[in-house]
């Protein structure tokens, strides 16, 4: 293998937990909710929850946001409930 | 038999109905709950908030929110009962105590961590026995690496 092609690899792999050097274009670098030490996500806090779905409703995923696995799993649970009761949609066009 | 069970009940009233109304609903589920060997240990009116999307050609609805104490068998009853009630346009039912007691156990968990090397640094004289000492200044040192 040539050493370029080495190269162009790691710098194209930047969605790569492990690559920590190069960070992706919008990811932050910690955990939003890490940061802030919340342990439990709670549905009906519409605030938190909008800040997770972009303009289409959908949930973003977490290589976007940057949230750990297991906030992002909280997170996922408490959107789906919020969506039951209406309080967010689930989806806007 | 089973341990005492903690719930939150949210459910979305109909627009059109009164503040009365509202609150005779809130008997009738208090009814059924005290009926299935339960107790609601407080009741909370979020009210009248816009619906993130039609219910019933419904744009608003008055949100309710009750924390409940009870039996699993109790949430059965209730989750058919509400569903019954054509003025309640949405409900749900959650279990929260197992959810906020690992919330207060990482908590606590966390704040003795922060104790423990707080002593170890030498910032509070705390009354950790030095076994503790220790671990918090070998966990501190592996941090710093």
């Amino acid at each position: 293998m040539s050493p370029e092609r080495g190269r162009n690899r790691s710098t194209r792999n930047t969605r790569n937990k492990t690559s920590n050097r190069t960070i992706a274009f919008r990811r932050p670098r910690a955990c939003r909710f890490c940061v802030d030490k919340v342990e439990y996500i709670d549905y009906k806090d519409v605030r938190t929850l909008m800040m997770a779905i972009p303009d289409r409703g959908k949930i973003q995923p977490r290589r976007i946001s940057g949230i750990c696995a297991k906030h992002q799993r909280k997170l996922t649970v408490a959107i789906k409930r919020a969506r039951q009761l209406a309080l967010i949609p689930y989806v806007t066009d | 038999m089973s341990n005492p069970r903690q719930y939150e009940l949210v459910y979305v009233i109909a627009p059109e109905v009164s503040e009365d109304g509202v609150t005779e609903l809130h008997t009738q589920v208090n009814e059924i709950i005290t009926g299935e060997g339960g107790q609601i240990e407080s009741t909370d009116n979020l009210g009248k908030r816009r619906l993130a999307y039609e219910i019933q050609h419904n744009k608003e609805g008055t949100y309710v929110l009750e924390l409940i104490n009870g039996p699993a068998e109790l949430v059965r009853e209730l989750d058919r009962r509400l569903k019954v009630m054509d003025k309640v346009l949405r409900h749900l039912v959650v279990r929260v105590d197992e959810d906020l007691r690992k919330a207060k156990n990482a908590r606590t968990k966390r704040q003795n961590r922060q104790q423990r090397r707080r002593v170890a640094r030498g910032v509070v004289s705390g009354g950790a026995s030095s076994e503790e000492q220790k671990s918090a200044v070998v966990l501190e040192t592996e941090e710093q690496e």
